[in-house]
């Protein structure tokens, strides 16, 4: 027999047994205006010999430079032992079976898992991950409106200085459930959450006041006032974090008076490599009480029946494959491999090792900050308290001084003027977000000095 | 064969609903109901002070292997939720018609009374369900 499922002949006989004439012709439902067409910009296949060597062309591009970019993704050190481990077959190859219990390996792993993410972010319970953290705050959103039976309406609060990539994919995800974001804005001087501006929509009905530490621009937000205040308008307070800056700061489940209710991330720093953009994984996690609220796999810890502790998926009879449409979300997977890598990190490093990595994050950080002070012509934007990541105006284009600097071997960092985000008019012309993680050696750091200076040297009178 | 009490007034979702004097409405799920979920792990109530509709959703139960609905048999402003529920969601399973109650509506209207099956017609539509 072979191993192709689908022969010409099984096809064939398929298509005859229920009188179709062709494969195609099972699809002559969809109006063809909504198919995708023949694929033009996909260039037709090449031998393996021609690809290795046309991505081995593409890599040669990323290697040597020395990124100061994060805006939302970070570069820090893997040690080798975590994709050895994570990469072998038993980890790598498995799929979860649909009699998921059979796979102990896989289960255990995960709890442990949420257990650590639970000690990250100080709450109760955590789930098995998502897709990553831009549609993390999504399903954080989607929770908040149906566990809030405080608020009556679909309307949530968004601070302003959340990642803006994160606002437009919640946007995506969220607008055709009739659900509103409403922005909070952001004082240009501080980079941080405008409290003013949030007060004008006090005793309004929101679900939910989402709050990103750090924000988008590194910088430290006042997370204890901000729940605070949401707590006292019925909202529920939702944290995008950055789980390496969570063992530094205070964890959500601490934020306030009573703790942020749910908390939401991207995993990435966590012993995944930045790999283009993906694949990453997202983590949330929330109080005990919405905990039938929590979209997603979680595993919980058991005995069987001769007594011998077990794991087990709980907490199922919301999801999907029981309850249909009505289903607390259709998130039904997630990404097994990257927090498996993600676990032995943490294992790895322990909580003391993650808090050194944040610490030597912090601290190159800060040196950077105090070398640019001695820079002419540029400013640090950022005020008060940042973790990994700060805000840096130069005096011409940000655009050309990252293209020039790229040239000398330097990515600078995150442009924010070039973005059409609602940074535009802000206040915030030729400014970019620079990040120094521990990664970066004093000699690094002072190379991406000189190349600054170079660079505005030889753009120096070139129109903004 | 489950426990159908003549008193009681009866959806064919399984909601049970009876109405005293006063004209309180305490609403329930049947034996046969709790029966077929299996033990209850969990129970959503609706918001004290909150209107509810007749047919309308006002909660979910939700067992060890299924969460369902519940339809609320009559109309009216909830008065009170049974929060003994939250931490012993099996009275449920062992007395579902009286510890294992719901809530409690303030009845708008009667004439909903008149669209509820009476034991009888309950059973039958039970019997006709699991056939």
């Amino acid at each position: 027999m072979p191993f192709i499922p689908h022969t010409e002949d099984d096809i064939r006989k398929m298509l005859e047994t229920i009188g179709a004439q062709s494969i195609d012709q099972l699809f002559d439902e969809i109006p063809s205006h909504l198919r995708a067409g023949s694929l033009d910009a996909v260039p037709s296949a090449r031998s393996e010999m021609e690809i290795t060597r046309l991505l081995s062309e593409r890599a040669q591009q990323d290697s040597g430079a020395l990124c100061f970019i994060g805006a939302g993704a970070y570069e820090h050190h893997i040690p080798a032992a975590v994709w050895d481990v994570a990469a072998r077959g038993e980890f790598m190859t498995a799929y979860t079976p649909y009699q998921a219990e059979a796979s102990q390996g896989t289960l255990q792993l995960v709890y442990e898992f949420q257990s650590m993410m639970t000690a990250i972010t100080g709450l109760d319970v955590s789930n098995a991950s998502l897709y990553d953290g831009a549609s993390g705050m999504a399903e954080a959103v989607l929770m908040a409106i149906r566990a809030n039976r405080k608020s009556k309406s679909k309307r949530v609060l968004v601070a302003g200085t959340v990642h803006p990539l994160y606002r437009d994919a919640v946007k995506s995800i969220v607008t055709n459930q009739q659900i509103e974001l409403v922005e909070v804005a952001f004082d240009t001087s501080t980079l941080v959450t405008d409290f003013s501006a949030l007060s004008a929509f006090e005793g309004e009905d929101f679900a939910a006041l989402v709050i990103a530490q750090p924000n988008f621009f590194g910088s430290l937000e006042d997370v204890h006032r901000l729940t605070d205040w949401a707590h006292a308008q019925n909202m529920l307070a939702i944290g995008v974090i950055n789980p390496m800056a969570a063992t530094l700061i205070s964890p959500p489940g601490e934020w306030g008076e009573n703790g942020a209710d749910i908390a939401v991330g991207e995993g990435q720093p966590l012993g995944i490599p930045l790999a283009s953009g993906g694949p990453y994984f997202g983590f949330i996690c929330c109080k005990q009480k919405l905990v039938r609220q929590m979209p997603g796999r979680i595993i919980g810890r058991t005995v069987d029946l001769d007594g011998k502790e077990g794991f087990t998926l709980t907490l199922q009879a919301r999801e999907q494959h029981i309850r249909r449409s009505k289903a607390t979300s259709n998130i039904c997977t997630n990404q097994g491999l990257a927090v498996t890598a993600a676990t032995i990190y943490m294992s790895l490093l322990g909580h003391e090792g993650i808090e050194r990595v944040a610490r030597a994050s912090y601290a190159n950080t800060h040196r950077l900050i105090g070398l640019l002070s001695a820079v002419s012509g540029v400013e640090v934007v950022s005020q008060g308290s940042c973790f990994h990541e700060f805000v840096l105006r130069v005096p011409v284009s940000s655009r050309l001084v990252l293209e020039h600097m790229a040239k000398q071997g330097v990515l600078a960092g995150h442009d924010l003027s070039s973005a059409d985000f609602t940074l535009n008019g802000s206040g915030l012309k030729n400014c970019i977000v620079v990040c120094a993680t521990e990664t970066k050696t004093e000699q690094d750091l002072n190379d991406y000095v000189s190349a600054l200076e170079v660079s505005l040297k030889e753009l120096e009178g070139v129109e903004c | 064969m489950s426990n159908i009490p003549a008193e009681l007034k009866y959806l064919p979702s399984h909601e049970w609903v009876r109405v005293d004097d006063d004209g309180t409405a305490t609403i329930g799920i049947t034996d046969h109901a709790q029966d077929l979920l299996g033990d209850v792990v969990f129970v959503e109530l609706p918001e004290v002070g909150s209107t509810l509709n007749a047919g309308e959703e006002a909660g979910v139960v939700e067992s060890v292997k299924a969460a369902s609905d519940i339809f609320s048999p009559v109309s009216g402003e909830v008065l009170e939720i049974n929060d003994t529920l939250e931490e012993s969601p099996d009275f449920v399973n062992s007395d579902p018609y009286n510890d294992g109650w719901f809530y409690k509506v303030k009845l708008t209207d009667e004439s909903d009374l008149d669209e509820l099956l009476g034991a009888d017609a309950y059973a039958a539509a039970c019997e006709a369900e699991d056939h």
